[in-house]
């Protein structure tokens, strides 16, 4: 495993310099907004960015990634490695060793029981955890001493880091979540809303979908930090009023998630009352190639491999529709500094990032003009493209957003513009992203020729995002419609590639497989990458010490936040 | 019924819609009201002609642009003109808001009337009432657009599919209030002594009701109207934002103020435009129901 | 009237289990799922796990008689056993939020005072500026004061409140500062600055709803004034001599009233169901926001829950209009 990557140095940034009158409570109150309100403080009956963040206020994980993807570790003294002995040579097993004296918020000590047992609370087979795919493989988990817990997995894992790393995969208290396994979860409202954690603050009420109540944890591990007595995370609204209250009229001191129009944003800012920052993850916006016909015609074989697309199944208008696209524009008008143009469906981390398909980067109307010409697909009486009767119009869909809607706008005139006829189609997000089998405006089941949103996989490593394309993944009605690969895409190539990575431990070797996947993808034209979308928030200029991190919770450095005048 | 009498022995004999039209005329509010409408309607049907960029095109370079010649009214965060989208958007608009609002008001005025004035279906028909007023609409909207979207725009085409599922779907979630409103009145019609006059004589329930009920249960309908008419058009707004109207790219009154108003602080013009259009244009019918109230009650006409 | 009354009200209960078998079924029906809100990267087969956790593998009818059964009996002993420490409910499960896990009688409790403070008392105000407004209205009708009353409800019932909210907020809190831009519903009025700054955090979104409110009802007064003040009653009531403002107030408004109180009467179950557009404009998430946010992450008992005390008032509302029919106009009789 590369040391480098893996490093177990705490990166620089996180001894950040700390205001010199630093102690406990001393800077009075943090407001956060959030325009999503948490529903739950138990992340793992929750799966929503909301429930996840505010949770890592309070819960923690053994480990965690810093905002340029490193590993850190947070309640383990280190990050096991097979370097350092704590993973073993076969990558079967990892091993993790907690800090010593770590206390919960109410006092008493944690114990590598309670590691065990958050394994146990999300694997019960009744429990509905959200986070389940933490613990794909694990075999079991057996607590070695009081601080040592060791997870055996039952295939070999390149990867070990599934389980207690992340803000996915925190540590909840046995003593309290005990008699809340399985069926009994939701009975456990008092525990669900006020969980017992060691992170920097406690709940002191929680109003669900509206305000959570917060105080400084009296047990921290730092008895420096953190630094705000009180926290209020509020909830609610809408992504323009959440900015206006931070950046404009100062009522919070940060907000999250701020996508909004590039220069709606840059106009509050100028306010002058706070800063607007963003970062970089793997969230790329893309379009869907649909690579079955989903003409209603065909009944239940809609969009399904049965029927081949009578015209996107040609690589030519695949490529035309790509270069015909102005990525730079888009993220112009769309996400300006929380935006840049990819080509890639893989952006990131920097080893991962292939850069040989940056051609699409080039606007390119007469070059999708000439690829559509050389295929055959002449203008006809109404302008639009067609071949043997069959005419390129597209129903391009996409969920509800002012943004996906612009772009839809921009991109229906590029294509028009190399003779394609588009009909837009906008899905509310609850119904788009729902995945009800009953309804017939899920992106799974794709009753369209393309479809648009963003995508990313969490923490740094790629290999299950990459099996999205794997062609059982294919949603279908054997599968109620369920699965990743929206495009219907099916390469024994691809997924030979797959397995290969599925084998191997070396990370450069990883790297390479990814690399050659994404290039596969991108050089069929089996998806259309747009943008690769970063975080926005904003902070107040008088709040100090915000990281903002896309690969973990946005607010792992609470402790450090401090008020400077 | 004297003054009409009395008013027709001066004359020679006129069609009553004669007499409504002269009454109407002298209401100045009325007037207005109409010659406004009349002119909305011009623009919004002609204005694509005489102003021929089309409300769809994008003219990136133009975007944010304040008012000019080329633009009067500027354009918008993609460069589209404002003008030629306020034409564009009030056909869509004004169609929608006038079909919707005579659908509900006609299931409305129906159902309160067969409910005030036949004891026996009041029962039922005020509980089918009461169950649609319970009825969680976005569940409801959802519902329909599942069953009826794609069978409508295959039968119709997208976009006429779109705008029958659109004034379907606003015209029976809004028809209740005017039939509780009319049934109320009804019901104290009923026992007046006209009524019972003229059910002694044997009158015929049918001509009962059209010749003594609904013209005095009229001007809480054209209130119902007119309060309709700008209900249909904010929701079919709030419809097109969760993506169960028209597509997005169709510009509607109620989507570009929704739009604009994101913009208020840099770009207040661009929110003036639709709010005064839809604003203006529920006023006029606002007076023009007024004037027609006047002119269909007998006992102000000839005043 | 009684006895209709006994009769109505009885007839309410299968009236209301119908339309709770309509909005189930509607619910049921309505494309979505409890998952959907959950991030891409959770793997379908662990949001069917979800799902089944939630009980959705369990056909309709049983999960209809499941919330019957926790709505009706368990929430009833649930309450009792908080009022009279007396348990027989026997840690019966009661109707649980899926977003929240927990009981959603307690949030719709929790979220009782921000509702009735900014959708209540906007209801209050509306109908007490709506009513004398109607009245002149239609006295001095095409006076000034008419003309002016119709352009401002005019203009205000057809400018929507997503545009008005936020008009007021960049007037108000971002250029002069004077009234928060977002609710605390944490806040407690008790002494004279809490208060002051609870009538500070009302005003803006209670100014909003208000004039939607009362734009609304003034022009149903004052319609069935002016129909009222041309009837020949008036003129007997006149020319016996009584005073104008007797003739006014008693004879036409009374019998003016029954479209206002039906129209009051359809308004005040809409108070409960909060107002989802002010509430999410001004973040003061009440109960519209609740049910909004519960429609969106499908989240099916919460949202029948809801839906069914919403239906209840209705029901209730509508009854207490039709008995009061018969109060300001006698000859209006049911038996």
């Amino acid at each position: 495993m590369n040391v480098k990557f893996l490093t177990l140095a705490v990166a620089a940034s996180l001894a950040a310099p700390l205001p010199s009158f630093a102690e406990r409570a001393s800077d009075g109150e943090v407001r956060i907004i959030y325009w999503q309100a948490p529903s739950i403080l138990n992340p793992f009956l929750s799966g929503g960015t909301k429930d996840l963040e505010s949770a890592s206020l309070v819960l923690e994980p053994l480990g965690r990634y810093d905002q340029d993807g490193n590993m850190v570790a947070w309640l383990a003294q280190s990050i096991p490695t097979v370097e350092n002995g704590g993973v073993s040579e076969d990558l079967t097993t990892i091993t993790w060793k907690l800090k010593d004296g770590i206390l919960w918020s109410d006092g008493t000590s944690v114990s590598s029981h309670d590691v065990k047992f958050t394994a146990d609370y999300c694997m019960h087979p009744e429990g509905g955890c959200s986070q389940l795919s933490n613990f794909d493989d694990v075999a079991s988990v057996d607590v070695i001493d009081d601080l040592t817990v060791k997870v055996t997995f039952g295939v070999p894992k390149p990867f070990p880091y599934g389980p207690f790393m992340g803000s996915t995969s925190p540590i909840i208290q046995r003593a309290q979540f005990e008699n809340c396994m399985g069926a009994k979860a939701p009975e456990c409202t008092e525990a669900n809303f006020n969980p017992i954690g060691t992170g920097p603050f406690r709940v002191t009420e929680f109003r669900p979908n509206d305000v959570i109540s917060m105080e400084a944890n009296p047990n921290y591990r730092d008895p420096s930090k953190p630094a705000f007595a009180s926290l209020v995370f509020k909830g609610g609204g809408d992504a323009t009023a959440a900015g206006r209250s931070v950046l404009e009229t100062g009522e919070f001191d940060y907000a999250w998630n701020l996508q909004l129009a590039p220069d709606v944003l840059a106009n509050m800012e100028a306010a002058g009352k706070g800063t607007v920052v963003s970062a970089f993850g793997t969230l790329v916006e893309r379009i869907m190639v649909n690579l079955t016909n989903p003409d209603p015609a065909l009944g239940d074989e809609r969009s399904t491999a049965a029927h081949p697309h009578p015209f996107l199944t040609d690589i030519n208008v695949r490529k035309a529709l790509s270069m015909a696209i102005d990525r730079e524009l888009l993220v112009e008008i769309g996400y300006g500094v929380a935006g840049r143009p990819t080509c890639n469906i893989l952006p990131a981390p920097p080893i991962y990032a292939s850069n040989a398909n940056d051609a699409c980067l080039i606007h390119d109307i007469e070059g999708a003009n000439n690829s559509l010409d050389e295929a055959g697909w002449m203008p006809g009486p109404d302008g639009i493209r067609q071949r043997d009767g069959v005419r390129i119009s597209i129903l391009y869909q996409t969920s509800t957003n002012a943004v996906r809607q612009d772009f839809q706008a921009l991109i229906k005139q590029w294509w028009s513009e190399i003779g394609v006829e588009t009909e837009l189609r906008n899905i509310d997000a609850s119904v788009f992203f729902g995945g009800d089998p009953g309804s017939p405006d899920t992106y799974q089941k794709f009753y369209a020729d393309l479809e648009m949103y963003a995508n990313n996989f969490d923490g740094t490593d790629p290999e299950v995002y990459m099996g999205n394309w794997k062609c059982d993944e294919s949603p279908s009605p054997d599968t109620q419609w369920q699965g990743a690969n929206m495009p219907r895409y099916c390469d024994p190539e691809y997924e030979a590639l797959l397995d290969e990575m599925s084998k191997t431990g070396d990370l450069n070797e990883r790297a390479r497989l990814a690399k050659a996947m994404n290039d596969m993808l991108m050089q069929n034209f089996i998806m259309i990458p747009l943008v690769d979308r970063g975080r926005v928030s904003a902070h107040s200029n008088s709040l100090g010490g915000v990281v903002l991190n896309t690969w973990d919770s946005e607010l792992w450095n609470a402790a450090d936040w401090h008020r400077i005048d | 019924m004297t003054d009409l009498a009395a008013s027709g022995a001066e004359r020679p004999p006129r069609s009553q819609w004669g007499d409504v039209w002269d009454q109407f005329k002298t209401h100045r509010g009325a007037l207005a009201g109409t010659i406004f409408f009349a002119f909305v309607l011009l623009a919004v049907v002609l204005g694509p002609v005489i102003w021929p960029i089309d409300a769809q095109y994008i003219d990136i370079r133009a975007r944010n642009s304040g008012p000019s010649l080329e633009h009067p009214l500027g354009t918008d965060q993609l460069g589209r003109d404002t003008l030629a989208r306020v034409f564009a958007g009030g056909r869509a608009s004004i169609a929608v808001g006038m079909t919707a609002m005579l659908l509900s008001l006609v299931l409305g005025t129906l159902i309160g009337v067969v409910a005030g004035f036949f004891r026996r279906i009041d029962g039922p028909l005020m509980r089918l009432t009461d169950l649609f007023l319970a009825l969680p609409l976005l569940p409801l909207l959802l519902v329909i657009i599942l069953l009826f979207r794609d069978a409508l725009r295959t039968a119709f085409g997208p976009e006429t599919g779109i705008f029958i599922l659109v004034v379907f779907v606003i015209g029976i979630t809004s028809w209740m209030q005017t039939a509780r409103i009319v049934r109320g009145d009804v019901l104290a019609l009923r026992e007046r002594e006209f009524v019972l006059a003229a059910k002694s004589v044997g009158t015929p329930p049918r001509r009962l009701i059209s010749r003594h009920i609904l013209p005095n249960v009229l001007s809480p309908i054209m209130v119902s109207a007119t309060l309709g008419i700008a209900n249909a058009i904010i929701t079919e707004s709030a419809l097109s934002f969760l993506g169960l109207g028209f597509p997005s790219d169709f510009p509607t009154w109620g989507r570009l103020l929704f739009d604009a108003t994101d913009y208020l602080q840099q770009y207040p013009e661009r929110v003036l435009w639709p709010g005064l259009a839809i604003s203006l244009t529920v006023l006029s019918v606002n007076y023009m129901g007024d004037g027609l109230r006047d002119a269909l009650d007998p006992r102000i006409r000839g005043r | 009237m009684f006895h209709y009354t006994i009769r109505r009200l009885l007839l309410a209960i299968p009236t209301l289990l119908f339309i709770s078998l309509i909005l189930f079924l509607l619910l049921d029906l309505a494309p979505g799922d409890p998952t959907a809100q959950l991030p891409l990267t959770i793997p379908p087969e662990v949001k069917e796990k979800i799902r089944l956790s939630l009980g959705l593998g369990e056909p309709i009818y049983i999960r209809y008689l499941l919330w019957l059964q926790q709505f009706f009996v368990n929430e009833p002993l649930h309450l009792l056993a908080e009022i009279t420490n007396i348990d027989l409910s026997g840690g019966a499960q009661r109707v649980i939020s899926w977003q929240t896990r927990s009981p959603v009688v307690d949030i719709v409790v929790q979220r009782m005072p921000q509702t009735l403070w900014v959708v209540g008392l906007s209801y209050v105000i509306g109908v007490l500026i709506a009513l004398p407004i109607g009245i002149i209205s239609a006295y001095r009708q095409y006076s000034w004061f008419d003309q002016i009353g119709t352009f401002v409800s005019m203009v205000g019932f057809s400018v929507p409140t997503f545009f008005t909210g936020v008009l007021l907020i960049v007037i108000f809190s971002v250029q002069l500062g004077w009234f928060p831009s977002i609710y605390d519903t944490t806040h407690r009025v008790e002494d004279w600055p809490s208060f002051l700054f609870q009538v500070k955090q009302l005003a803006m979104p209670v100014a909003v709803l208000a004039l939607f409110n009362a734009a609304q009802i003034s022009r149903f007064m004052r319609a069935s004034m002016l129909d009222n003040l041309n009837q020949d009653y008036v003129r007997t009531a006149r020319a016996k001599g009584l005073a104008e403002r007797v003739v006014l107030l008693v004879h036409v408004l009374r019998n003016s009233m029954i479209p206002v109180v039906t129209v009051i009467a359809l308004g005040v179950p809409t108070v409960f169901g909060g107002a989802i557009i002010t509430e999410q404009v001004f973040k003061v998430n009440g109960l519209g926001q609740l049910l909004i946010t519960a429609i969106q992450a499908n989240d099916i008992p919460m949202v029948q829950t809801l839906t069914f005390m919403f239906a209840v008032l209705i029901v209730l509302f509508n009854l207490a209009a039709d008995i009061l029919y018969g109060i300001l106009d006698p000859r209006i009789r049911y038996d």
